[in-house]
């Protein structure tokens, strides 16, 4: 009997090592109702008082390790065929992707977004103004009255008398001024329009982003700090600035702010033409007779104000050539930014 | 302006400087350098020589043999085919290895088997016009011997024979410091700039004659118009030979970018750019009646400038005229009537003041900018006509022009006041943030040339007419003292950092547009009203009344667009013609629209402008996918309310594939195939779709607070129910009766399938309907679903006359 037992468990154990997938086949036969090991026990009746105990825990534990090896194959099999699956499944990974389209930004607004977001996070609020603008709040309000000289630099449109497209978005600064007492701290972006004719470098329509900060004490080293720190921002934080005093009929005093040329770090390249500067900002004290125009007492606060042309940094940042490419918005120029 | 560095010299000493230094240091005291030129930089290895002989070339017939002493052992053997050379004539000689303007190197050779060791030059040739060399020809040799300089020694280098060597340094002067548009103005700045001292000779009227003789022989000036004419001086110079000037002044003159004339003339010239103070000369000749009167032009009278040209004029403008007739359009130009001939024998100079603003808008009106016009209409110095004027007199004797006549005639209604203002130090270093001294703050403006007063007070200069107040001080000490030298702060000023809720719903909406893959681009505001014709906008659609540019720079840039539909054909026109495809752009730009009330500015309202095409699309699947975007777009507002109408008046779009989109019963804006003639007239071949949507409106109906509402607990039931009906009944007519029947029960309404076939019949349409009922409190049972059911059919029967399909 224990010869019989003993027979089953190395056949059944030889007949699971060797089997494929199909295990309850072999389940069947040894441990089935009518299997092997059950047709075993089956004839314990015939065996004496002692040796059934013996035969009956014997046969138990053949049971048990058939049971344990044919799980132990299932999952080893169940593995294999995976394996087999994963295997078959195989892809190649450099056939080109299927195309998920991201739209691109327009350069202009690209950089706009920049600018924003650099003097949001320095405490800014972003002031919007009609295009459409009366002579008033382009001209007269920023101390630029009829017949001053100045106007010659700002070949302007018109639309009547007094109202024209307005040639910077300064005026966003004096209807501002005009409705809130200080402190004031804004930014206002937007389309500015000169009379210049189209070519690689002008355009009739071109974007700007002016800053106004009004308040007791503020100063002439507060402007520098603050288009310091932006500069940094913007360009690298090895950028340094320059002023150089020039005249702006809205400030007193004026300055033309230049940043240390961010292709060559100052040393002079083709970008800022040997001289080691760019021109990048127009910048001063806010013009008593500004401040007075709009109702607030220059006697009490003072301001700062300045402002820059997107397109010229969109230019210099991705050395574009040619102002037309902003405009003509050929998909191949935008994709790339 | 350019400045003459020799010219300079006459006023303060900048030998020790180097001009890149000069350059950098007057750009940041706020005097722009543009660049500057070394005059005479391009020749070199030019001398002075005298031909000895001139013999014929035996191989040619209009070259000849020159023989030259140019100083050095032997005379040179030069070939020439100038035929204005002879013995005893003075030349510029270029020799062996010189150089000439336009890159030319002059080398030794042989022409026709004789040896030339240089050649002879022309006026041209050394970069000289007939003016700068009054007497020289322009077709042959510069002959020196007539042009008075026949005496310099063989051998000189022609930079010193002719005065060559200069550097002219351009400013970039702004509008505030015409001061600055003279030699002695900058040279005020460079003496600051590098502190050293400023020499300014002493000026006079000189001797009397003493021929008793007197101005007041002459002329007589009446200032009528007292407004617009500040000061009116002037001088008489009698027995003028006109002659031209000499060679140092028309060098200078040169420099400084002025072309020579003749003497008179160069004067008033020379004395414009050295003082900054426009001058006129007047043949006396010419003046009937013995009169100026300074007058406001009469309407329509005419007159000629000196450049010949006939101008109307109007009563805004101030003439100076005789008895007769105008003579001057002053401060801008004078006339024709009364310029300086070769037989001026008597001359009178003006040197005045004038209105600027009036001087301005004469120019404009008559485009006429002129030197002394973009002097005087920045405003100038009425204490300055004097000494221009006694400079002039002091060259007219130098020059041995002519003689003063005795007198001068001086309007001079009313003397400006000096600006005087206080002095306080602690103010302007609150103001710029510095900590300068007083003491320091004064001998800058003393430099400068304010006067500081002993209480406490600084008179401003005359000529500085841009000084007002204490923030003009604080720029004149820190423009000396130096910008650069301000330390950084940074402002203590509050603020929210934020952008408003519509600036920020802005960014939300591109960024999502983006984020479906379509590109943005940014269009002029601009049109032409003829890209309303282009998508056929109908002729009485008031969107054709736009603002209206008047001086546009062309017709395609004259109107501010009320509508961005044109700008987006446009573009995408640009990019079919490229052969780019499966474009899908959008643009948030404004339209324009005019107030109805005059003088009122108009309406900028910001579009959503979506356009694209797909290269072979067919059907109109292409209307799907855009409604799918706008849809997207409206989801982002979070609005539950919108509602497609169809919509066949929109001539810019097809008729049977356009609807107008409302949210919340307002109209949102509208979308649609473009009409394929549209998309013809652009040239575009395939089928386009655009919309334009409300950016405002979109804002203003977005729903601000999202509800939380509970995540259902019980199941839902669904019922699909498919329809025949007539293919002109509209899906969502049945959808809205659904949902009308459906009450609070009904959940949710959606069109799974639209089928076409034979057996649907001609004109029909299957149309297939998801219906998901839902109870919020308990499980929905089996008879409550067929009791709205039915409900729904009931209603689908009435209202529409459908019925399930068989």
């Amino acid at each position: 009997m224990k010869e019989k037992l003993r027979k089953i468990a190395e056949e059944a154990a030889a007949a699971i090592s060797e089997s494929g997938a199909d295990l309850e086949a072999l389940r069947i036969k040894y441990l089935g109702k009518k299997g092997e090991l059950t047709a075993v026990l089956r004839g314990m009746g015939a065996l004496s008082a002692e040796e059934r105990p013996v035969i009956g825990q014997m046969a138990n534990e053949i049971r048990a390790d058939i049971e344990a090896k044919l799980e132990s194959r299932r999952e080893s099999a169940a593995a294999e065929a995976l394996q087999k699956k994963l295997e078959s499944e195989k892809i190649d990974v450099t056939v080109p992707a299927k195309k998920v389209s991201v739209g691109k930004m327009h350069p202009i607004s690209l950089v706009q977004r920049q600018l924003e977001e650099i003097f949001l996070g320095m405490g800014y609020e972003i002031a919007e103004g009609p295009e459409v603008e009366y002579d008033y709040y382009n001209f007269q309000a920023l101390n630029i009255p009829e017949d001053h000289p100045a106007r010659d630099t700002q070949d302007t449109f018109y639309i009547t008398d007094n109202i024209l497209l307005r040639s910077q978005t300064s005026p966003v600064q004096a209807r501002v001024m005009e409705k809130t007492q200080p402190p004031i701290k804004i930014i206002s972006p937007g389309r500015v329009y000169r009379s210049d004719a189209v070519d690689a470098t002008h355009s009739p329509l071109f974007h700007q982003v002016e800053g106004l900060v009004v308040d007791k004490g503020v100063t002439m080293g507060d402007l520098k700090g603050t288009l310091e720190s932006f500069a940094k921002t913007m360009f690298g934080e090895e950028t340094r600035i320059r002023f150089r005093p020039h005249h702006f009929p809205f400030t007193e005093p004026s300055a033309e702010i230049d940043v240390s040329c961010f292709a060559c770090g100052g040393e002079g390249c083709r970008l800022c033409k040997g001289e080691g500067w760019i021109e990048i900002l127009g910048g001063g004290m806010v013009h008593p007779q500004v401040l007075r125009n709009c109702g607030i007492d220059p006697e009490v606060y003072s301001g700062f104000a300045f402002g820059l042309g997107v397109e010229r940094i969109v230019m210099l940042k991705y050395h574009i050539d040619d102002m037309r490419h902003l405009y003509e918005n050929d998909v191949r120029f935008l994709h790339q930014f | 302006m350019i400045l003459s560095m020799k010219w300079l010299s006459d006023f303060t000493d900048m030998s020790d400087v180097s001009i890149k230094e000069y350059c950098d240091k007057l750009t940041l005291t706020g005097s722009k350098v543009e660049g500057y030129e070394t005059l005479g930089e391009d020749i070199s290895g030019v001398v002075v020589g005298r031909i000895l002989s001139v013999t014929p070339h035996s191989n040619s017939d209009h070259l000849v043999i020159c023989s030259v002493d140019v100083g050095r052992e032997a005379p040179l053997q030069i070939v020439t085919g100038a035929s204005n050379v002879f013995e005893g004539a003075v030349v510029p000689v270029a020799t062996d290895g010189s150089h000439l303007p336009g890159g030319i190197k002059i080398k030794k050779g042989k022409l026709r088997g004789e040896v030339s060791e240089g050649m002879l030059c022309s006026i041209g040739e050394l970069n000289l016009t007939t003016h700068d060399m009054p007497g020289a020809v322009e077709d042959g040799i510069l002959i020196l011997n007539h042009v008075g300089l026949g005496d310099t020694p063989v051998g000189t280098d022609i930079h010193d024979a002719l005065e060559l060597s200069d550097t002219a340094v351009e400013f970039e002067i702004t509008s505030n410091r015409p001061d600055c548009l003279s030699m002695i103005g900058l040279a005020r700045e460079s003496a600051v700039s590098f502190g050293k001292e400023m020499k300014l000779p002493k000026l006079s009227f000189g001797e009397d004659a003493g021929d008793g003789d007197d101005i007041a022989n002459y002329i007589g000036v009446e200032v009528a118009n007292t407004e617009k004419c500040f000061r009116y001086s002037a001088k008489v110079v009698k027995n003028v030979k006109i002659a031209p000037s000499p060679l140092w002044l028309r060098m200078r003159l040169r420099a400084a970018g002025v072309r020579p004339i003749n003497n008179i003339v160069d004067i008033t010239n020379y004395v414009m750019l050295e003082y900054g103070q426009p001058m006129h000369a007047f043949d006396y000749k010419c003046l009937d009646g013995k009169k100026i009167v300074v007058r406001s032009a009469a309407e329509g009278e005419e007159y000629v400038t000196l450049d010949n040209i006939k101008h109307n004029l109007n009563g805004d403008m101030l003439v100076i005229a005789d008895e007769k007739k105008p003579v001057a359009l002053a401060g801008v130009m004078g006339g024709a009537n009364s310029g300086i001939a070769d037989d001026t024998v008597t001359v009178v100079f003006e040197s005045a003041m004038f209105h600027p603003g009036s001087v301005r808008r004469t120019a404009k009106a008559l485009g006429m900018r002129t030197e002394s016009s973009s002097r005087f209409e920045k405003g100038l110095d009425s204490e300055n006509t004097i000494p221009a004027l006694m400079r002039a007199c002091e060259l007219v004797r130098l020059l041995g022009a002519g003689d003063v006549v005795d007198g001068l005639i001086d309007v001079y209604p009313e003397k400006k006041a000096p600006v005087v203002l206080p002095l306080e130090a602690d103010k302007i270093n609150a103001f710029l943030g510095t900590a300068i001294p007083q003491e320091k703050m004064e001998e800058i403006l003393a430099s400068l040339g304010f006067t500081v007063n002993a209480d406490g007070t600084v008179t401003s200069p005359t000529w500085r007419i841009d000084i007002e107040s204490m923030n003009d001080l604080a720029e004149e000490v820190i423009r000396i003292y130096g910008y650069n030298d301000i330390e950084s702060t940074v402002d203590s000023v509050f603020g929210t950092g934020m952008r408003t809720p519509a600036q920020a719903f802005d960014v939300k909406v591109r960024d999502m547009l983006l984020g479906m893959g379509i590109d943005e681009v940014q269009t002029f505001s601009f049109i032409s009203p003829k890209f309303y014709d282009k998508i056929r906008m109908a002729k009485d659609d008031v969107r054709r009344n736009s603002v209206v540019i008047t001086n546009p720079l062309g017709e395609d840039t004259s109107v501010m667009r009320t509508t961005v539909v044109p700008s987006m054909m446009n573009v995408l026109s640009a990019n079919a013609s490229v052969k780019n495809r499966d474009v899908y752009l959008f643009e948030a730009g404004n339209v324009y629209l005019p107030s109805e009330v005059a003088g009122q500015l108009p309406d900028e309202r910001k579009k959503i402008t979506v356009g694209f095409y797909k290269n072979g699309a067919k059907g109109a699947d292409g209307f799907y996918e855009l409604k799918g975007i706008v849809d997207a777009i409206i989801d982002i507002a979070a609005i539950a309310d919108t509602k497609y109408i169809s919509c066949s008046d929109e001539n810019a779009f097809h008729p049977g594939r356009c609807a107008k989109v409302l949210v919340n019963g307002r109209e949102l804006g509208v979308l649609g195939q473009i009409h394929p003639l549209v998309a013809e007239e652009y040239n575009i071949a395939e089928q386009v779709y655009v919309c334009e949507l409300d950016f405002a409106t979109l804002f203003e109906e977005r729903r601000l607070m999202m509800d939380y509402k509970p995540v259902p607990k019980f199941p839902a039931v669904e019922r699909d129910f498919s329809f025949v009906c007539e293919e002109a009944l509209e899906v969502g007519t049945i959808a809205e009766v659904i949902k009308n029947a459906g009450g609070k029960l009904l959940e949710s309404v959606e069109l799974f399938d639209i089928y076409r076939g034979a057996q649907i019949g001609e004109n029909m349409k299957s149309v297939s309907f998801a219906v998901m009922l839902r109870d919020r409190e308990k499980t929905l049972t089996v008879e409550e679903a067929d009791k709205v059911a039915a409900k729904i059919l009931k209603a689908l029967e009435e209202k529409l006359g459908i019925t399930l399909r068989a």
